[in-house]
């Protein structure tokens, strides 16, 4: 327990120390370089043209489909972490049980390719 | 202060992701037991930096980019996660060290050589590198969602790239290259050490890296989501169930030492 | 040791005080991105408690996944936000009640909590909280075998969620022109090229 804290004590400095670098470099030229914006520097750029309309506007509900699915999936490989590395010792039937997981999580994904959900045009 | 924020977090999420990788035997900052969880977190993360810098930069061109970019990074996540999988499957410990040590003897690109292919293109895709680099396509997105930064953050972003690829190629290394490992324990190559070779495996998948960039044409998009989605998640899932079978069947199953 | 109190102290303060963000800041980019925080913080109170393991997945699973959706949603949605704030005042009763109820719930909750009889025994087993065991294998050990019930009902769960999430959102867009890769390839030159001796001045 306090060896395994002590492991993590190097991860705790060392995102200290990045997040100085990073700090210290844009701090560095958001004091030392000269600033002269206009209204031309400053505005979006988009081809030279006048900025026109919204920047955020909707857009398709697939990107929110993408996302969703890929938190099913992450939970998924989430539950296999385990797994892979106690697999010699939880036996044929923990062999199984996830067998039986992912086959119905199969199932949900053979829907979805059916259904043209992974469709992009 | 979110368009300040976005390239400070694309550099310390590169940095920090470092501290668990092993350089050598024992020459590893935090020998942390989930090392390679650490790293998958990190991985998974890279993600915010781009969508903030889209979505402060009031741009259209940045906010396409940062949609492209996220959409297409959480799709390659999906098959990273089942390759990393397969290969745990094979040393039963989430430790970095553990990995590299289970390698002796045999590197996982020999059995596993079809997950070490999916790794290498996913990576290419993690990173936004060419061919997948159409978050900043400059012929349409004229460079994405970098458009509205000059300077020091722009710096930062290209630093944090540059900084993913080589931790990418080190991971690629540690998993399936054998690490610090020579290539066989007989002398003329037990002479360098460990750091040395490690440094050149990850040269070596550098090296690819920008092979591939001046080789390929750009992907694009709908073909992307479909090699993701349709190709590699089917691809390395089937492999993982097929490594998982052998390994119980044959009783081939890591032992762990505790 | 000290080190171990001032981390778990200015991670639980820093966890608190982006909870309260969440709920105070006024763009709401802002408050998702302080929630990310607060699942940070919560992540490295966990390591405090040498589950590593589950720190990891809170940080794969909601700030990898999770988050990125909420980000989407309130990045990308064009919500004019002034207009959500109106009636701010005129919903605030009801709201404060609804508030009040959720408190004597958690109150009730917390007030009749007792531990379960086998957190005990848990505790005390000497083979899970050695430290001999790492999280993640004492996990695996357990969750596949005693728990594989509860583990199925996960899957079912996801199953449930891939589904709805398809059944909510795919909207299929008619007339769409895909592209087929094996009908591009499988084109051979007699199907689409025809030679034609064309005499002059005729036309085809």
């Amino acid at each position: 327990m306090e060896a395994m804290l002590t492991e993590y004590l190097p991860i705790l400095i060392f995102l200290g120390i990045a997040v100085g670098v990073a700090g210290a470099a844009i701090g560095a030229s958001y004091i030392v370089a000269k600033q002269r914006p206009d209204s031309e520097k400053v505005s979006a750029y988009e081809c030279g043209f006048e900025a026109f309309g919204d920047a955020r506007a909707r857009f398709d509900v697939r990107f929110y489909l993408v996302a969703i699915l890929f938190i099913i999936f992450d939970l998924e490989v989430a539950f296999l972490f385990p797994w892979a590395i106690t697999l010699g010792e939880i036996g044929l039937f923990g062999f199984w049980s996830m067998i039986v997981f992912l086959g119905v999580l199969t199932v949900g994904f053979i829907y979805e390719w059916k259904k043209g959900a992974l469709e992009w045009e | 202060m979110v368009f300040i924020l976005a390239p400070m977090i694309t550099f310390i999420l590169a940095l920090i992701a470092w501290a668990v990788i092993p350089f050598g035997e024992g020459i590893v900052l935090a020998d942390i037991n989930v090392g390679i969880l650490y790293l998958f977190a990190i991985s998974s993360l890279g993600v915010y930096g781009i969508i903030m810098s889209g979505w402060a930069s009031n741009s259209k061109y940045a906010f396409l980019g940062a949609l492209r970019s996220a959409a297409q990074m959480v799709s390659y996540e999906v098959s990273i996660g089942f390759v990393i999988i397969t290969v745990l499957l094979c040393v039963g410990s989430l430790n970095l060290s553990a990995i590299v040590r289970a390698q002796e003897g045999l590197w996982f690109c020999i059995p596993l050589f079809p997950m070490f292919i999916i790794f290498f293109i996913s990576a290419l895709a993690e990173t936004n590198r060419s061919p997948f680099d159409l978050p900043e396509a400059e012929a349409e997105l004229v460079s994405g969602y970098n458009v509205e930064y000059s300077a020091m953050t722009f710096g930062l972003f290209m630093l944090g790239e540059y900084a993913n690829m080589i931790l990418m190629s080190g991971l690629t290394s540690i998993l399936f290259l054998g690490g610090w490992l020579p290539p066989l324990s007989i002398a003329p190559f037990t002479w360098i050490p460990g750091p040395i070779w490690f440094f050149a495996k990850i040269a070596l998948c550098l090296f690819v890296f920008l092979w591939v960039r001046a080789t390929m044409p750009r992907y694009r998009y709908d073909q992307l989501m479909r090699l993701g989605w349709k190709v590699f998640l089917p691809a390395s899932l089937f492999w993982l169930v097929l490594t998982a079978g052998v390994l119980v069947t044959f009783g081939w199953t890591p032992v762990v030492a505790q | 040791m000290i080190i171990y109190a001032i981390a778990f102290y200015l991670f639980a303060a820093v966890a608190v005080a982006s909870g309260t963000m969440v709920v105070a800041a006024r763009n709401p980019v802002h408050s998702v991105l302080f929630l990310i925080l607060a699942f940070f913080n919560a992540a490295a109170l966990f390591v405090l408690m040498g589950a590593e393991f589950l720190a990891m997945v809170l940080i794969i699973v909601y700030v990898g996944a999770v988050a990125v959706l909420f980000l989407f949603v309130v990045m990308m949605l064009d919500i004019n936000f002034a207009e959500l704030r109106q009636g701010f005042m005129r919903y605030l009763p009801v709201g404060a009640l609804i508030g009040l109820v959720l408190l004597a719930e958690l109150i009730l909750i917390g007030g009749t909590w007792v531990f379960s009889p086998d957190a005990e025994i848990a505790i005390s087993d000497k083979f899970y909280m050695s430290g001999e065991v790492t999280n993640a294998h004492a996990l695996g050990l357990v969750l596949y075998t005693k728990y594989a019930y509860l583990f199925q009902t996960a899957g079912l769960v996801l199953l449930v969620a891939m589904i709805g999430a398809i059944v909510l959102t795919f909207r299929s867009r008619p007339g769409v022109r895909r592209q087929k890769i094996s009908a591009q390839v499988g084109r051979r030159v007699e199907d689409s090229v025809e030679l034609r001796k064309v005499k002059s001045r005729e036309g085809v």
